[in-house]
This record gives C-alpha cells, sequence and structure tokens, in this order.
C-alpha cells in the first residue's frame, strides 16, 4: 500500500478529516483562552500583551502554518467527500426519512462546514488581515482589544458571528465524537465519557465565544 | 392482535430494463388482512396484475424468514418500512392502516443499479466480499469441535457481525451511500476469530480497496446504517475495521 493509496482510500480520507478536525479542536481551546482575557476587565491589558506574544513569537508562527495547512486540507477533504458521497446516490428517493435513523446535524456536515467557511472569510478579514498589516506595515503597536470595541459596535456584525458560533456549535457536536469514531476509538466504556466531553467542550467553546460580541455591544466591559 | 382488513394504495416504482429510465405506477389493493407480510400483500397485488393481463412488479424475495436478505424495498421512506430491525418480509400489514398509500422504491445508490422495478443489482457486495472475506483452511480431517480456545467476548463478537444478512440497507439508507457498515461486519467478524489471523491485514485492505472501486460512497458517521440494519449491527464494527486498516495500512510492507 502507496502513501497515496492511503490518503485517497474512503478511509484513509476519513482519518485526513478526524487528524485535522483534532487538531483544530485543539486550536479552538488556545484560541478561546486568549480571547477570554479581555474578561479580565482591565481595559484589554493582557489581552493586547498575550496577542502580541502570539504574533510575534516563532514557535507560534511556525504553529500557524501548521494550522492553515491543516484547515486547508479539512477544506478540501470536505469538499471532496461531499462531491463524491453525492455522486453515490445518482437518483434520489422519491420518500425518504432521514430523521428516523439520524440527527439532521450529522447530515448537514457539509452546509455546516460552508457557513463556517464563510464566517472564516469576514472573521480573518476583520481581525487577521488587520494584525498582519501593523506587524509588517503598522508603525505603533496594534491594539487588538480595540479593534475588537469597534468591530463589534456594529449590530450586524455581532449578529453575523452569532450565526457563525451557531454553526461551529452544531459542526462541533457531530465532529467531536466522529473524529474519535473515525479513528477506531469506539469503545463502549469510554464512549459515554467521549459524548460528554464533546458536549461540554462545544458548548464552553460556543458559549465564551458568543460571549466576547455581546459583551463590547452592550458594553459590559471597561 | 386484533385482526382487521384494509384497502391501500401503492406507488410502486417500475423499471423495465437497467437502461429505462422508469417511473411510478399507482395501484390499490383491497381487503389485505392485517396478518399478511408485506411481500404476501405484494403476491395478492401481482395475481391481480396478472389477471387483468399487466406485468407483475419484480421484487427480491427468498427466505421469508428475515434470514437471507433478498428483501429489499424501500418503503415509505426508509429500507425495510418502518418497523425497526426488520426486514421487508418480517414486516406485516398492521404496520398499516385501511386508507394508506404506500411507496415503494428500490434500493438508491450507483454500486447497486436496478435490474428491474424493485430488484436491484447487488454483486458489488459479493466483489468485496471476494476480495478478501475467506480464510485459508488446510485439508484433511475436520478439526474437532472446540479444539481452538477462543475468548466468549471474542467470540460473541465475531458471532453478532457474522448475522450480517447482506441485505444492502445500511447502503440505501446511507445519505452518503457507504458500505461501511456491511463490509466492517465481514472484516470484523474475521479478525475477531483466529482463524481469520492469516489474512487478517490483506483482507481489510483488499476489502476497503474492493468497496471504494464498487462506487459507494464515503462515511460520516451519521449512523443511520445501525439504526436501519434489520440485524442491529453496531457501528462499533466500523470503528474497528478503520483500526484494522490504519495498522494494516502503517504497518503492512505490500
Ligand atoms: S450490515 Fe445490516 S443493513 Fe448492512 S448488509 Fe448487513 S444486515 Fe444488511
Ligand atoms: S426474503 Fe429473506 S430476509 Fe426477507
Amino acid at each position: 500500500m502507496t502513501w497515496k493509496q492511503l490518503f485517497t482510500s474512503s478511509l484513509g480520507k476519513k482519518f485526513t478529516m478526524a487528524f485535522t478536525g483534532f487538531f483544530l479542536i485543539l486550536f479552538l481551546i488556545v484560541h478561546v483562552t486568549i480571547n477570554a482575557c479581555i474578561f479580565l476587565n482591565d481595559g484589554g491589558q493582557t489581552y493586547n500583551t498575550v496577542a502580541h506574544f502570539m504574533s510575534h513569537n516563532w514557535i507560534v508562527r511556525f504553529l500557524e502554518i501548521g494550522l492553515f495547512a491543516g484547515l486547508i486540507l479539512h477544506i478540501i477533504q470536505g469538499l471532496v467527500l461531499w462531491k463524491q458521497n453525492r455522486d453515490a446516490r445518482p437518483i434520489k428517493y422519491y420518500s425518504n426519512k432521514p430523521e428516523k435513523n439520524s440527527t439532521w446535524y450529522s447530515r448537514s456536515m457539509g452546509l455546516l462546514g460552508t457557513l463556517l467557511l464563510l464566517f472564516l472569510v469576514m472573521h480573518l478579514s476583520h481581525f487577521y488581515v488587520g494584525t498582519k498589516v501593523a506587524l509588517y506595515g503598522g508603525d505603533q503597536p496594534h491594539n487588538l482589544y480595540n479593534e475588537m470595541r469597534e468591530t463589534f459596535s456594529y449590530w450586524w456584525i455581532v449578529a453575523a458571528y452569532i450565526i457563525g458560533v451557531i454553526a461551529l456549535f452544531w459542526h462541533l457536536m457531530h465532529g467531536f465524537q466522529s473524529a474519535f469514531q473515525s479513528l477506531g476509538l469506539n469503545h463502549k466504556r469510554y464512549r459515554p465519557i467521549i459524548q460528554a466531553a464533546g458536549l461540554g467542550y462545544t458548548v464552553i467553546i460556543c458559549v465564551l465565544f458568543i460571549l466576547m460580541p455581546l459583551a463590547f455591544y452592550f458594553n459590559w466591559l471597561a | 392482535m386484533e385482526h382487521y382488513h384494509m384497502n391501500l394504495t401503492l406507488k410502486v416504482w417500475r423499471q423495465k430494463n437497467s437502461q429505462a429510465s422508469g417511473n411510478f405506477d399507482t395501484h390499490s389493493v383491497k381487503n389485505i388482512s392485517s396478518e399478511m407480510s408485506f411481500l404476501e400483500m405484494f403476491d395478492v397485488l401481482n395475481e391481480q396484475l396478472i389477471e387483468s393481463g399487466k406485468e407483475p412488479i419484480a421484487f427480491d424475495h427468498d427466505c421469508r424468514e428475515g434470514i437471507c436478505g433478498a428483501c429489499s424495498m424501500y418503503i415509505d421512506g426508509q429500507p425495510h418500512g418502518p418497523w425497526q430491525k426488520n426486514t421487508t418480509c418480517q414486516l406485516h400489514m398492521r404496520a398499516f392502516k385501511d386508507g394508506d398509500t404506500i411507496v415503494v422504491e428500490p434500493w438508491r445508490s450507483k454500486a447497486f443499479p436496478v435490474i428491474k422495478d424493485l430488484v436491484v443489482d447487488r454483486g458489488a457486495f459479493d466483489r468485496i466480499i471476494q476480495a478478501g472475506g475467506y480464510i485459508s483452511v488446510n485439508t484433511g480431517n475436520a478439526v474437532d469441535a472446540n479444539a481452538l480456545p477462543i475468548d466468549k467476548k471474542k467470540a460473541d463478537d465475531a458471532f453478532d457481525a457474522a448475522s450480517c444478512i447482506g441485505c444492502g440497507a445500511c447502503v440505501a439508507t446511507c445519505k452518503n451511500g457507504s458500505a461501511m457498515l456491511f463490509v466492517s461486519a465481514k472484516v470484523s467478524q474475521l479478525a475477531l476469530l483466529p482463524q481469520g489471523e492469516p489474512e487478517r491485514q490483506s483482507r481489510v485492505l483488499n476489502m476497503v480497496a474492493q468497496m471504494d472501486k464498487e462506487g459507494f460512497g464515503n462515511c460520516t458517521n451519521t449512523y443511520a446504517c445501525e439504526a436501519e440494519c434489520p440485524k442491529g449491527i453496531s457501528v462499533a464494527n466500523i470503528a474497528r475495521m478503520n483500526r484494522e486498516y490504519l495498522g494494516a495500512s502503517l504497518g503492512s510492507e505490500d
């Protein structure tokens, strides 16, 4: 079996989705933890310091390349799966009741993923681009905290972020436990733990993320 | 259980051959007993069609006792109809009420082309089995039963996996048209037993390669297959196959 055969096989694609998914799950922990510094209510001092470290440290910058590579792989593989799976049933059923046998979000990962991709484009244009411009061209230190405050003063941006996080919620509700199953980690004793951990992780991450734009919009922070 | 009779409208897929395009035909059947099986109701309908000089509806069936897996029908949006862990031949008409309209379609999958009406070609499953669903056995005297000790739990799990009847309901219901539940049941059954050890790595690699070649979709863990499988085959088998495959593809040298 060659590496190419492994990666292009149906199971290989599953493994790629699961591995990159895990990586993104870990990334979200780092992301939400750093952003939660805004809740320290110190006018963004701690948050700006950590953000500055993250955008200047070489190890983090190196990991960032891995993050983008993983993300792009996850997206491309997802699109390939979507197309191949659609082609596997050229004639659809006239009458079909999928709600009798599976959850709507487990069947909608492509749609949820597409929403997330659109959200990401907006999100990166809001914060990532500005950070990079400041890093390479700016003459004064970048105040990401103020940029958040500015961005989240518009209600439609706040609304778009809430929709994005809701899409993330359902994507993770399926994706977290699915990644374990794909890597063969399905065990009677651990399955309930994985499911509970997935639910806990998803709720905590999404609630924290949703609170951020709301906190700025409603002026809960100093 | 109360015995009653019903009149029904059936919307059935009719297709001359694999090349023809096909369409739904509507038929009505009268005075159907609630104690009939779904296939017996189809027998009544076919008698009716023959008597009026029409072509009877082609459908697959064999054992009519839930063990052969032949009776593929997508009934009212579910493979084998509304009952859980059940085949079409074991679906009884008491699942329906007087005046119901029932839609009956063939399995829909690129890998299972329709041959005629409700009959599909499940040869893809046979080719997957040929690719690795076997063990090598020495010729000569048969080995004594129980001469080879096998862990009870493993024997039970292998037996559960072996109860797959190859009906194809998992493929039919999966939104991706994936055959993972079937293939994983066959891989698990042999991977769990010492008799399956010699071909353990090549088996999973070859069966998955054949599965991919047949045009089945990719599994995305919706678990619809497990919910609709007439034998209740568990998706834990899919996880086992994933492990076997990962191990074999990273470990084997060919
Ligand atoms: S796994 Fe279940 S649904 Fe699939 S072929 Fe076997 S018995 Fe039928
Ligand atoms: S006819 Fe054999 S399982 Fe239904």
